[in-house]
């Protein structure tokens, strides 16, 4: 979950997006003879692939279903609970409490989420997440057995447990979501497929629970992010932060959508950790140039954040919007009080405020020490540039 | 409906309560015993003697090995146990909650294996 907060802000985080690297492969072959028909062959090849993928998904889904009625339990009165909720129950949603239980650890509520719900084959869910396919076969077995062993009920949760119960339907989303959109490595379809994956569960989660707001801070933080996944590498892959990037290449649909969700939950005044995360991500967005970036908003919207979520993570990043408002000095103080030591960001923007401060040795230290911690090649090299732009 | 063991953990070196702490717990778990009678979910249950008043008995064929103490030779030993009825997780789970409140340590729920047929 180190990561889960981060990524939004501190855009020294990307990596090569699937989509940025198909649209260079034109440029570096070179035109072929006849470009029309083969725009037109890749074109049909394209929709062939994806009729195939979605007629797949469309029978795993239903293969899914099938494994839910016979393996797990299932509650007789599914309804019973619903009482206020005026909401026509729904088989996705039921799956997704069931596979975002409590009793189930973390990773395998997001291993479940992406078998049961995203159809993804168990060696996809694998790649998915970088373990041996053994290791993630076993723990699928081992989720699908307790939950039959303990009869967890397939039912979507009373309405006074909905927001706690939702809680890690959410993170498990939004974890599917970033594994899809800062993958370093693995197959780039898959990557692209786990983003819209993320993103139509996200939507489906807003229309079956239109009262609860964070859903919808979910669906716009995604939506928010995507929209400038375009933009955050530079074609030869290296990473383009945040204030270096082409605004005129971000989605501009994706934002206004996003941006309509963020004003919606403002009106409803229920602010939560998604929502504050999205709202934030808003004032980027809706800045024409960096330049234009209302800092003092968007720490103010980490204050209301680290009230609800008081994490060292939220801190840093709130430090990151403090240095535009107060200067590098005061970020600097605040990134004191700070337990993140082995995490490579905390070094990464010390390194960067130092360097602001004109303390140039303590910066290449950070530096230092931040490269013994990333585990990310894109990252790594960005760091590198930086490190070596100090000289000796 | 289900049976599932509730069972109270203790770990070595953590301290036992004494007077009236001790006589608070006694009462609540006392109160929450009747609260899943009360409910019918009551199967069993009851406070263990302390782990080393235990014996382990072995038969293989016609050996019978038999050794002083616990059988986990384990700084986590358990305490006691409930044994309850419950139509699924989330209602053990709920009675859980409220045993380890009850008896101020944690709690492990474990379902049985279904009869066979």
């Amino acid at each position: 979950m180190v990561r889960v907060l981060g990524d939004v802000d501190l855009a020294e985080d990307a990596v090569a997006d699937a989509f940025a690297v198909a649209a260079q492969r034109w440029p570096e072959t070179g035109i072929p003879p006849n470009p029309g028909g083969w725009i037109t062959t890749t074109a049909r090849n394209r929709a062939i692939d994806r009729l195939r993928r979605e007629s797949t998904r469309d029978e795993r889904h239903r293969a899914a279903q099938a494994l839910v009625d016979t393996e797990l339990d299932m509650d007789p009165h599914p309804d019973d609970d619903l009482g206020d909720l005026d909401v026509v129950p729904d088989d996705q949603l039921r799956l997704m409490f069931l596979c975002c239980h409590p009793a189930l650890a973390p990773d395998v509520q997001v291993a479940l989420t992406l078998r049961l719900l995203g159809g993804l084959e168990t060696p996809e869910v694998a790649r998915a997440f970088l373990v041996p396919e053994a290791t993630m076969a076993q723990r699928i077995v081992r989720a699908k057995r307790k939950i039959r062993a303990n009869h967890i009920a397939y039912r979507i949760p009373p309405a006074e447990e909905l927001p706690t119960r939702l809680r890690p339907v959410l993170a498990a989303i939004y974890l599917v979501f970033n594994e899809g959109h800062t993958a370093s490595s693995g197959d780039e379809l898959l990557r692209a497929d786990l983003v819209t994956e993320a993103i139509r569960l996200g939507r489906v989660l807003v229309e079956l629970l239109p009262d609860e707001p964070e859903p919808a801070g979910l669906l716009a933080l995604m939506l928010l992010t995507h929209a400038r996944s375009e933009t955050r590498t530079a074609a030869d892959g290296s990473l383009v932060r945040l204030a270096d990037q082409d605004r005129s290449r971000w989605d501009r649909a994706l934002i206004a959508e996003g941006h309509m969700i963020v004003r919606d939950c403002i009106r409803r005044d229920r602010p939560g950790p998604f929502q504050l995360q999205a709202a934030i991500a808003a004032v980027h967005t809706d800045a024409a140039t960096a330049a234009d970036t209302d800092w003092r908003q968007i720490v103010a919207l980490y204050d209301q954040l680290y009230a609800q979520r008081p994490d060292d993570i939220v801190w840093l990043n709130r430090a990151v919007a403090l240095a535009e408002v107060e200067g590098p000095e005061t970020a600097l103080d605040a990134l004191s009080t700070v337990h993140l030591d082995d995490y490579h960001l905390l070094h990464a923007t010390r390194a960067d405020l130092l360097v602001r401060l004109g303390r140039r040795d303590d910066a290449r230290a950070a530096y230092d020490r931040a490269l013994e911690l990333v585990t990310n090649d894109t990252e790594r090299r960005f760091l590198l540039d930086r490190r070596r732009s100090l000289h000796p | 409906m289900t049976q599932f063991m509730l069972s109270v953990w203790h770990r070595e070196g953590e301290e036992l309560p004494t007077g009236e702490e001790m006589q608070e717990m006694f009462t609540a778990v006392d109160a929450f015993n009747q609260e899943v009678q009360a409910a019918g979910a009551w199967v069993f249950g009851g406070g263990l003697e302390l782990p080393d008043t235990a014996t382990v008995v072995q038969t293989q064929g016609t050996d019978v090995s038999m050794t002083d103490g616990p059988f986990a030779e384990a700084k986590e030993q358990i305490g006691g146990f409930w044994i309850i009825e419950a139509p699924d997780l989330d209602a053990a789970l709920d009675w859980a909650r409220r045993g380890s409140a009850a008896c101020r340590g944690p709690v492990e729920v474990r379902p049985f294996q279904d009869e066979p047929a």
